[in-house]
Parts: C-alpha cells; structure tokens; sequence
C-alpha cells in the first residue's frame, strides 16, 4: 500500500500531497485517539508530542513555513516540556481508571454521541463546500501558470501571497497591519509569566529550607566531620 | 489523486471533535488540559487552511496569535493544576467540588 503510494508520487508531483496527507493524517487521527484514550498521561503527552509534529508537516504541506517551525518550537518544545515536567512534578503513579465508574451516569456515551454529531456538524458546514475536486489547493509551479476564473469554493493558493518568501510575508503583516495585536500579546505573555510566579510560589517563609535548630557556621561543622574521617 | 481543501478541513473537525469527546469523557485535569491543546491546534489547522484558500496569509497571522494565547494559558492553567494538586493531592476534576451545596 505505502509502496505503491509512493511510486504514484514519484510518477505524478501532484499524487505527493495526497501521500502526504494520508499517511500524516493517519497519524495525527490515531495520535488523538491516544491522547483521549491512554490511561496513563505521560503516555498521553507522548502521544501529543507526536499530533503536535503531524501538524507541523501539514502547516509545511499546505506552504505556511514558518507556522511550521513555530509550531514545533513552541508546542512541540516549549509548552509538551511544561506538561511533562508539571506530570512529572505531580507524581506519574496518579494513573486514572478509565473504567471506574464516572460521577455522571452514561457520561461516556453521552460524549461520545456529542462528539459524533458535532463532527457531523462541523463536516457538514465548514468542510462540505471545500469537497469537490475543483477545490484543491494548486501547487506553486500550477499556480504561476493557473489563470481560470475562480469558483467562490475553488482554492486561491499562497503561491502570489508567498512570492516574497512565507516568512517574510507573515513578518510583513506582523509589524504593519497587526503591530498592535502583537504588542499587546507581548504584554500578554509578561502577565502571565507573572501570573504563573504568583500563583507557584510559596506563601510560608522558607524554613523548611533553613534547618534554625542546628547552630550557625555549617561550613565549621563539615571540617569537624572532615577531620573526624581522616 | 488531488486534495481539495475540503480534507484538511474534515481532518481538523475529527481533532476538534476528539478533543472534546476528550475533555467530556476524561477527568484527570493535566489530560483535559491536553485535549483543550488538541482543539487549539486542529482549529490553527483550519485557519491555515482557509489562508490558503483565500490566498492570503492574514489567516496565518491570526494562527500565530493563538499559538501565543495558548502559550500564555498554558503557563497559568498547569500553575493552577500545581495549586490545586498542593491543595487537593489529587488531580481528578471531580475532586474539585468545594462550590458543591
């Protein structure tokens, strides 16, 4: 199966995206699954880890470069090193039984059925249009030469908006059109860098730290223990 | 063998959907807590998707934006989760009842 796809890719540049994308969204859709099923959450934030890549090469995919690094930065880096080390500081033992009864009866079906119709929903409305195949994205050497009128469901491409590179056209918008968004998610993050120092921090003076009952001049007393071994 | 944009749309309403199902079904904290991310990401997912569609990257910028957010509440909700271990030594939602009559 995966054979094949790939020599249909090596015929046709076109078939690589959709290798791509069955093979990554095989992935992403299990890793999910896992997130939501696996009992214990380290094996859980693993499991995130891996969607959080899925994603990254979709953003890669679909020619947004540079939300593709950030996303492995940011979330695959920064914010799964937090979860594992917050897991880890709480104890890896606190596994859940994900049969013990819940607080809610037939809770679990209840979401289940919940999540069906809302993807149901969701396919259905924002999905739905974007299904044909006149619909698909063009690729960056189609784009140039692509001049047919666009249905208002067919697929623009970024290969116009990207022609100056991704990077520099999101840094473009960034720090002109957006510049005031930006500056305020930048006061954002130092609240709540600030918010996370208050609420972890301690309220009682450190004594546990200090031991006040032994006598001063520790260093004094490692000397005494020095000489006694010699 | 092409992919209408359609996919990646249906691909990001099943993580959307999953996270949900997720944050219904599961009651350790730090897991629904995870499964918010997973929506977080599946909806960035879509926003790119639509830039691409549009032809233009203020979707991309908007992404980028929730990245940041996402970034920032990260950072105090698993402070809050700590808080709440220290006060409850427990991370399961339902032992978090005091407002319970």
């Amino acid at each position: 199966m995966v054979g094949v796809l790939a020599q249909a890719a090596v015929n046709e540049p076109s078939n690589a995206e959709f290798f791509v994308f069955i093979v990554i969204g095989a992935i992403s859709l299990g890793s999910a699954l896992c997130v939501v099923v696996l009992r214990n959450a380290v094996h859980g934030a693993l499991m995130l880890v891996v969607n959080f890549f899925t994603i990254a090469v979709f953003y890669a995919v679909m020619e947004a470069q540079f939300l593709a690094t950030v996303q492995v930065i940011v979330y695959a880096g920064a914010i799964m090193v937090l979860f594992l080390f917050v897991i880890m500081l709480l104890g890896v033992d606190s596994e859940q039984d994900l049969r013990a009864n819940p607080a809610i009866p037939a809770q679990r079906p209840a979401a289940a059925v919940l999540g069906l119709v809302l993807f149901a929903a969701l396919a259905i409305s924002v999905a739905g249009p974007y299904l044909q195949r006149s619909s698909a994205c063009p690729s960056t050497e189609a784009a140039a030469a692509a001049t047919d009128a666009a249905a208002s469901t067919s697929c623009v491409g970024l290969a116009a908006a990207n022609e100056q590179g991704n990077t520099q056209g999101v840094g473009a918008l960034l720090f002109g059109e957006y510049v005031w968004p930006f500056e305020v998610t930048s006061v954002l993050l130092v609240i709540a860098a600030l918010g996370a120092m208050v609420l972890g921090r301690k309220d009682e003076p450190p004594e546990d730290l200090v031991d006040v009952h032994v006598e001063a001049d520790p260093i004094g007393a490692y000397r005494a223990d020095a000489s006694e071994e010699v | 063998m092409v992919v209408p944009a359609g996919y990646y749309l249906l691909l990001a309403a099943a993580l959307f959907s999953i996270g949900v199902v997720g944050v219904l079904m599961r009651r350790n904290i730090i897991v629904m807590f995870m499964c918010i991310e997973l929506m977080l990401n599946s909806v960035n997912l879509t926003l790119v998707t639509f830039s691409r569609i549009n032809g233009n990257l203020e979707g991309q910028v908007l992404s980028f934006f929730v990245m940041v957010v996402a970034a920032a509440e990260v950072t105090v909700g698993l402070a809050l989760i700590v808080n709440l271990f220290r006060l409850k030594a427990s991370t399961d939602a339902d032992d978090v009842d005091s407002l319970r009559s």
